[in-house]
């Protein structure tokens, strides 16, 4: 248990604070944790999260940005309007927790069928497409000259890599092959304007009210690129879990996420964003595959991620309704 | 030849003590940890119901698109490889036909309720 670290390091930077209640881990891999408490205090309990990774668990991943730019992520979004929690506290050595950061907690929803159906979003939901588009507007116009150290991705270099996870996992698929293809020779060369991509912004990373966004998650893979990438991932199929004629996470139109980004002054090209979402379904096809993979070698042996290998299929027939579709 | 039951038989039996016994008994993760296996043993009930004739089928199709011989994994590597190096595309006579059709046999065992897949089910007409 972790309460006693965290109730010592929340007496260190929150004035007032008397101890922390109600720790409870949420979800996380073996490198990653997420944990919630609330922080006791004269005032009123403060709900926080913690988001780290325990001591010995170090090296993130070659892709994810890390815990710390995380950290720098959320606040330059909250400071700039951006729905996201604000943080409260970047972890020291002295935490005795590991690295990571403390953040406020953020009411709401995050299970994308729930957000789909339940009737406390009902009236939120036929204008989320649009207000998507207002905030992936704002997450694209943070300075540049504020942000931490990103990797700096282009087309050309996505492809690259998917290739070579592809080629690694030895796992012939005559329709990503095709994918590939398409995408290598329809490649629309560097963005006009590079800008941060939020790399994982889609319905299931959004924290949802009866009021709408109420806060942009899990920054991990954030990078500089294209912006339309988020755009096209957004409206990959998998991420619309079942309303598959709202493209936009199963909430609404296109149209309308276009509608928002270019109300807050930013332009959106639909070709490069049919690019992304072709590209994003290929990701999350390899990604099954990279699922596979790790259940049968890895260390996590779980019957979760042996199903989630079996998705691999999802992403090729939406591959063939985006490249081979069948008339109608 | 092995006795029967069959393995279809026997993994349905399995899946339904699962799902009418023991799933009202418990809750929380454990529930959501039972009812991935239970569907787990739903996939592989279809797939030992359906993937011969599909295998089967595919392979013929491989056949007649390569004009070769070989196992349904080899074949499929052949493709893979002709499609890389753009010996062989949507234009190819066939090609679109046989991927659509070997896609739709996996969802069909993978996740027949996959929305793209019954969408594109009731195109076929059922």
């Amino acid at each position: 248990m972790i309460e006693a670290e965290l109730s010592r390091s929340a007496q260190r930077w929150c004035p007032g604070a008397t101890g922390v209640a109600g720790v409870a881990r949420l979800s996380g891999g073996a490198s990653q944790e997420t944990w919630r408490f609330d922080i006791a205090h004269p005032d009123g309990a403060i709900g926080a999260i913690l988001r780290r990774s325990p001591q010995g668990y170090g090296a993130a991943p070659t892709r994810a940005a890390g815990l710390a730019a995380e950290a720098q992520l959320m606040q330059l979004a909250y400071e700039a309007g951006v729905p996201s929690p604000r943080v409260m506290h970047v972890l020291v050595p002295d935490d005795d927790l590991g690295t990571g950061f403390i953040m406020q907690r953020v009411e709401g929803e995050t299970i994308a069928r729930k957000i789909l159906r339940d009737d406390e979003f009902a009236a939120a939901r036929p204008h989320l497409a649009r207000q998507i588009g207002g905030v992936l507007a704002g997450l694209h116009r943070l300075p540049l000259d504020k942000l931490p150290e990103l990797r700096h991705m282009t087309a050309a270099k996505e492809i690259g890599d998917f290739e070579r996870d592809y080629r690694s996992l030895d796992w012939p698929k005559p329709v990503f092959e095709l994918a590939l293809r398409w995408l290598r020779d329809r490649d629309p060369g560097p963005a006009a304007e590079t800008t941060l991509v939020h790399g994982d912004f889609r319905n299931g990373n959004l924290i949802i009210g009866a009021d709408g966004v109420r806060a942009v998650l899990d920054w991990e893979l954030a990078h500089l690129g294209d912006p339309m990438e988020d755009l096209g991932w957004v409206c990959v199929n998998s991420w619309r879990f079942g309303e598959i004629d709202k493209p936009v996470g199963g909430f609404g139109s296109r149209e309308d996420l276009f509608a928002g980004y270019e109300a807050a002054g930013r332009k959106v090209d639909p070709l490069r964003v049919k690019f992304w979402e072709v590209m994003g379904t290929l990701r999350w096809g390899i990604m099954c595959g990279g699922m596979m993979q790790r259940f049968r070698e890895g260390p996590d042996h779980s019957m979760e991620r042996a199903m989630i290998g079996r998705r691999a299929s999802e992403a090729e027939i939406d591959l063939l309704r985006l490249l081979a579709p069948r008339g109608s | 030849m092995q006795d029967e039951p069959t393995p279809i038989e026997l993994t349905r039996t399995v899946a339904d003590f699962l799902r009418n016994d023991i799933a009202p008994l418990i809750s929380g993760h454990q529930a959501f940890k039972l009812r991935v296996a239970v569907n787990i043993l739903d996939l592989v009930t279809r797939q030992l119901t359906r993937e011969e004739g599909s295998d089967a089928a595919e392979l013929e199709r491989l056949r007649a698109l390569l004009g070769m011989d070989g196992s349904v994994t080899d074949l499929n590597r052949a493709l893979a490889e002709r499609i890389a190096k753009g010996e062989v595309d949507l234009a190819t006579p066939g090609l679109s036909e046989h991927l659509w059709q070997t896609t739709m046999d996996k969802l069909a065992v993978d996740q027949p309720n996959y929305a793209s897949y019954k969408r594109e089910l009731s195109r076929n007409g059922g």
